[in-house]
């Protein structure tokens, strides 16, 4: 398929544009990237194709728009089928992949915002208590979905990877940042070997954002917020 | 392929949106009420994360979380189906669904407080309808945001069918005014009057009463 027809509207900071960029190499699909300086203003094309969230991500395919990151990948796993599968193929394994990613979404992924814009220490403390605690769940979900292999999608990555693994670009600034190890031999020992494969794998490595530099972004929005405020 | 096990209470929206699904597939099921303040081993064993209803028990395996249990039944049992089959209608499709499962919420939480927590809950709910008015594809030119069956969409949006209505008779606040939304209304209507929507809902007056006596414990215990 011609590059033009595929274009993805996202940023290197946003975990959720990075889940269809994932989905995409999976496929080997060539796309046209059109990075959103969200902090500075947003393109006519983004308002345009998400009027009502005016967010990224956005997949324009053949001058369709399509919304919503997981709904994206979804998309890209049904039009690209001749490519690896990225959702299981069972309807009771696809349930399990869509509750654990919803619960990423829903449960843990307001705790690591609430970390990232706390201000008192207090209220820093109580946000990486709420993300550790969360994702305790992901240790016995991971033996659950992965039976015994690599990721939780299995042999190969899949839906549920890509989900939780686009977080941890930020996770690692978070770790960095408070001096602690969110995903630890302890409580999540599946999961921290997990990340090590997830981040190395081709469709995913240069994708993830360098720590420092992710750290050094947060500065920016935060000072530039603030000052918003 | 297994029985069907449905745990919920009575007067949940999530709950209908699983019934409805099942009853508009013809898929037999056993509906077992649920205690939330009193939570069986059943639910807690099927759904440990949230223990929430609505949870589907289909031979012996529980799914929870309604969106995610509707997109099982359309896999499991694809006759009458409630999604498009192309891929980009169906994408349209996921989206309405995911907007009107979470914007939906605001309507709850008008039921659920009081004073500027439900003003600002009521603008959030004016919102949601403001936009599915606008922006929702097929709405006005279709009878259903399916098209001429219901599906997904519609069944998610299912709450402004009745819930809506309870809320705005306990609370005294109204969310949708009238004449305001014609393509909406029109919906509405449609949607009610769908022989098997109109035989799956609760009676006004009961939820009514149930919607009432949760939001005065609710308010008590703040």
């Amino acid at each position: 398929m011609a590059k033009s027809d595929v274009k993805l509207l996202g940023a290197w900071t946003s975990p959720f544009a990075m889940r269809p960029r994932i989905a995409l190499n999976i496929k080997s699909v060539d796309y046209e990237f059109q990075e959103e300086d969200w902090l500075v203003s947003k393109s006519e094309l983004l308002l345009k194709s998400n009027p009502v969230h005016k967010k990224v991500p956005v997949l324009i395919h053949a001058g369709n728009p399509i919304c919503e990151s997981l709904i994206i990948v979804q998309y890209i796993d049904e039009v690209w089928s001749s490519g690896p599968s990225i959702l299981p193929s069972d309807p009771y394994d696809r349930a399990t992949a869509r509750f654990w990613s919803a619960y990423i979404d829903d449960k843990w992924f307001p705790s690591m915002v609430a970390f990232l814009f706390a201000q008192e220490e207090d209220a820093k403390k109580a946000a990486i208590a709420q993300m550790e605690e969360g994702l305790v769940p992901l240790e016995e979900a991971f033996g659950k979905c992965s039976k015994g292999k690599a990721f939780f999608g299995g042999d190969r990555i899949g839906f549920l990877d890509i989900a939780f693994g686009c977080f941890l670009g930020w996770l690692r600034v978070i770790e960095k940042a408070g001096g602690i190890e969110l995903l630890n031999e302890t409580q999540t020992p599946s999961p921290l070997k997990w990340a090590e494969r997830f981040s190395s794998d081709i469709a995913v490595k240069e994708l993830l954002p360098d720590t420092d530099k992710l750290a050094e972004f947060r500065k920016k929005a935060q000072a530039k917020m603030t000052a918003n405020n | 392929m297994g029985e069907v096990k449905l745990l919920g209470t009575r007067h949940s929206p999530y709950l209908h949106r699983v019934i409805w699904a099942l009853k508009l597939k013809g898929i037999p099921y056993e509906f077992i009420e649920q205690d939330l303040d009193n939570k069986s081993p059943l639910l807690l064993q099927s759904n440990p994360v949230h223990k929430k209803i609505p949870v589907l028990i289909h031979g012996g395996n529980p799914i929870a979380e309604s969106v995610i249990i509707l997109e099982y039944i359309e896999e499991k049992w694809p006759q009458n189906p409630l999604l498009p089959s192309d891929p980009y209608e169906k994408a349209v499709a996921r989206f309405w669904v995911k907007f009107a499962d979470e914007k939906g919420l605001s309507i709850s939480k008008v039921l659920q407080s009081s004073g500027e927590e439900q003003e600002k809950a009521r603008k959030e709910s004016l919102e949601m309808l403001e936009i599915i008015e606008e922006h929702a594809p097929g709405l006005g030119q279709k009878k259903f945001f399916g098209g001429d069956k219901i599906g997904m969409v519609d069944l998610t949006l299912g709450r402004l069918a009745h819930w809506m209505g309870v809320t705005e008779e306990v609370t005294g606040v109204k969310i949708m005014e009238a004449g305001k939304f014609p393509r909406l209304e029109a919906w509405m209507k449609n949607f009610k009057e769908d022989p098997v929507i109109k035989e799956n809902l609760p009676e006004f007056k009961d939820t009514l009463a149930v919607m009432k006596r949760h939001r005065e414990t609710l308010l008590a215990s703040k």
